[in-house]
């Protein structure tokens, strides 16, 4: 397919739904969205503009193996569990670091935030590898 | 505890590390380790529970209903340390098998992604978690039986994957009017409500809904048809683990339901099961006896045997539970055995049917012993575990006066021993036919048999030591059937 509008209109929807899929990645602790909301808005992000251009293209651009994206985001996930094991506390519940940033004020991260960016790129590995996979038989 | 989580989360860990694995070597070896790892956990689990009696594990600290809780008790640390047993000769079976067949490292991960559903499904505390390990099953294993990537796997992976979609749809039915009526979906508390309400003849509709859904997945009379349709066209490696481990966790789930909450209308269910029961293991036995393809035999033996599990669920006294977990360990690591022996056998010969076949008491003196252990297992022929779990059954069903089941299950038991004899005569006894399969002349490593030596050796031992064993599945029985320290450990009352 080759449509100029399409093209041109990728570009910036490209951005914009990566800025997206960030905002429902963030707020994603107490209000609808999150990883795996945000995930799919990313993934959809790449898989438009390769609709857009050219399939191949864009795989050569990413670099980066789809199976990849998984390994990284359920080895986050893992790594998410392990501060709760070293406080003894129940496996899986919230701990939280809280930092102070001189001028923005109190910043808290949080385990349930390295769990849902672990689904976020597990969720877009996986998007890729269908998209990857489906796309091949041309 | 945190052990309580492990049995998954090795598993998961295990995943990570294989889907970045580029090496087949190297996947073989952690598979191998990593299973081993498994085995030695479950051992862990298996200690901590005969001292605790429970372990329980609220989830990110939610407690009790209102979270999601792992919970092992004696029957779950039981059926966890038989899969890890399978688990790793399966993986050594495999370090030999799996060779040529592209992308083997990819099955490592579905592998173990299969063996984090089972594991899952044997500790949760939840029914909607449960359902998910059943999905994380089916999916697994949907992979692995399409893995050759032939036409005959791909028609039996989707007439798997078909009536398993179906069951987790009767599955997840069954669960909503669960909880509709209850709002409850830990198990705990669902005893808790159901035990103590006398208009619990209400949730026989779900009940009705959670039978077909475990009755597609343990593969029982009117609901089998699946089994046979694809268990043999997977690579034998893979059907071996299914063999053991897939059919299995649905028999898992009958026996939780149906001690722990679903206990009312008792004359009926009871009555019920044992009918389904006894059709079973009749048409199983029946259907085995006709084919003369290896895999087909055993496949519907696996039908057949789910039988007498069913059997022991529907008597329901301390003695035929713990008769059917006894029948399960027992069945689950014999009939892998098996199958691996029946791949041994394709290994040697170049055929899984019984017709091309021959001479192999002969060629491999030490594949005959070890067909015969697991063969004779399975038929029921003391002093191996089969005889034992036989015994337990229909001694329940006689104490309990049920004599027809009883019958039904003597009978089956000749027919299993009719099937075993039968691939004996003509694989091993039977002078080897003149066609194109009489050429071959492989011989096997010591590698190639470990596994069957190792799971042969538990069958025996297992015979020998019929009565420590028996003391296990008698506690887990009893744990069962009272139920009330389940749901005051779970409910931390």
């Amino acid at each position: 397919m080759n449509s100029v509008i399409l093209q041109i209109a990728a570009r910036y929807i490209k951005a914009l739904l990566v800025l997206f899929a960030m905002i429902a990645l963030l707020r994603g602790h107490n209000y609808p969205g999150g990883g795996f909301i945000g995930g799919l808005l990313a993934a959809l992000s790449v898989i438009y503009y390769g609709f857009a251009f050219n399939v191949r293209q864009v795989r050569e651009k990413l670099k980066v193996n789809p199976a990849t994206y998984i390994a990284i985001g359920l080895f986050l996930v893992v790594l998410s569990f392990i501060p709760s094991i070293l406080n003894q506390l129940e496996l899986m519940q919230g701990v939280w670091l809280k930092v102070q940033i001189p001028v923005l004020g109190e910043l808290k991260l949080g385990t349930p935030f390295l769990f849902d960016m672990g689904v976020f790129l597990t969720v877009i590995g996986v998007t890729f590898l269908f998209f990857f996979s489906l796309t091949k038989v041309e | 505890m945190t052990i309580t989580a492990l049995p998954i989360l090795i598993p998961f860990v295990l995943i990570i590390i294989l889907i970045i694995s580029r090496s087949l070597v190297f996947s073989k070896i952690t598979s191998i380790v990593g299973s081993f790892g498994l085995l030695i956990l479950s051992m862990i689990i298996f200690y901590k529970v005969n001292k605790l009696g429970f372990l329980v594990l609220n989830m990110a600290g939610w407690k009790s209903p209102y979270g999601i809780t792992l919970v092992i008790d004696f029957m779950s640390s039981l059926m966890l340390m038989v899969s890890s047993v399978i688990v790793f000769a399966i993986a050594i079976y495999a370090y030999r098998s799996l060779n040529e067949e592209k992308q083997v490292t990819k099955f490592y991960v579905f592998f173990f992604s299969l063996i984090m559903g089972v594991n899952g499904a044997f500790i949760t505390g939840d029914v909607f978690n449960l359902y998910v390990w059943f999905e994380v099953m089916l999916i697994s294993s949907f992979v692995l039986i399409t893995f050759g990537k032939s036409k005959e796997q791909l028609e039996g992976g989707i007439k798997y994957l078909a009536l398993n979609l179906l069951g987790s749809l009767f599955f997840l039915a069954g669960l909503g009017l669960l909880y509709g009526k209850t709002g409850t979906l830990n198990m705990a508390h669902l005893a808790d409500i159901l035990r103590n309400d006398h208009q619990a003849i209400l949730m026989n509709t779900s009940a009705i809904l959670f039978f077909i859904a475990f009755g597609i997945k343990a593969a029982v009379f009117p609901l089998f048809f699946w089994l046979p349709a694809s268990y043999h066209t997977a690579n034998i490696t893979i059907s071996s683990l299914f063999a053991g481990l897939l059919t299995k966790v649905g028999v898992y789930a009958f026996i939780r339901f149906f001690t722990l909450f679903f206990v009312h209308d008792q004359a009926f269910w009871h009555q019920f099961l044992l009918i389904i029961a006894g059709f079973t293991m009749i048409i199983g036995g029946m259907s085995a006896s006709v084919h003369y393809d290896t895999r087909k035999i055993l496949s519907y033996h696996i039908i057949s045997q789910i039988g007498y599990m069913i059997m022991g669920l529907g008597i329901y006294t301390p003695l035929a539970i713990a008769g059917a977990i006894f029948f399960t360990i027992h069945n689950m690591i014999a009939k892998t055995n098996t199958f691996i022996v029946a791949g041994l056998i394709y290994k040697l010969k170049g055929s899984f049917y019984l017709k091309d076949v021959g001479g192999i008491i002969k060629q491999n003196p030490v594949l005959a012993i070890l067909f015969v252990i697991p063969a004779f297992a399975l038929a029921g022929v003391p002093p191996i575990s089969g005889f034992f779990a036989k015994f337990i059954l229909i001694k329940a069903s006689i104490d309990d006066s049920h004599f027809v089941i009883a019958i039904i299950a003597v009978l089956t038991a000749l027919l299993t021993l009719y099937s075993m004899i039968k691939i004996w005569n003509e694989a091993f006894l039977k002078k080897q036919p003149d066609n194109e399969f009489s050429g071959q002349n492989t011989s096997l490593s010591f590698l190639d048999m470990l596994p069957s030596i190792i799971l042969g050796t538990i069958s025996i031992l297992m015979g020998i030591f019929a009565f420590k064993v028996f003391d296990f599945t008698m506690q887990a029985a009893d744990q069962l059937i009272e139920g009330t320290s389940y749901i005051n450990n779970v409910l931390n009352r």
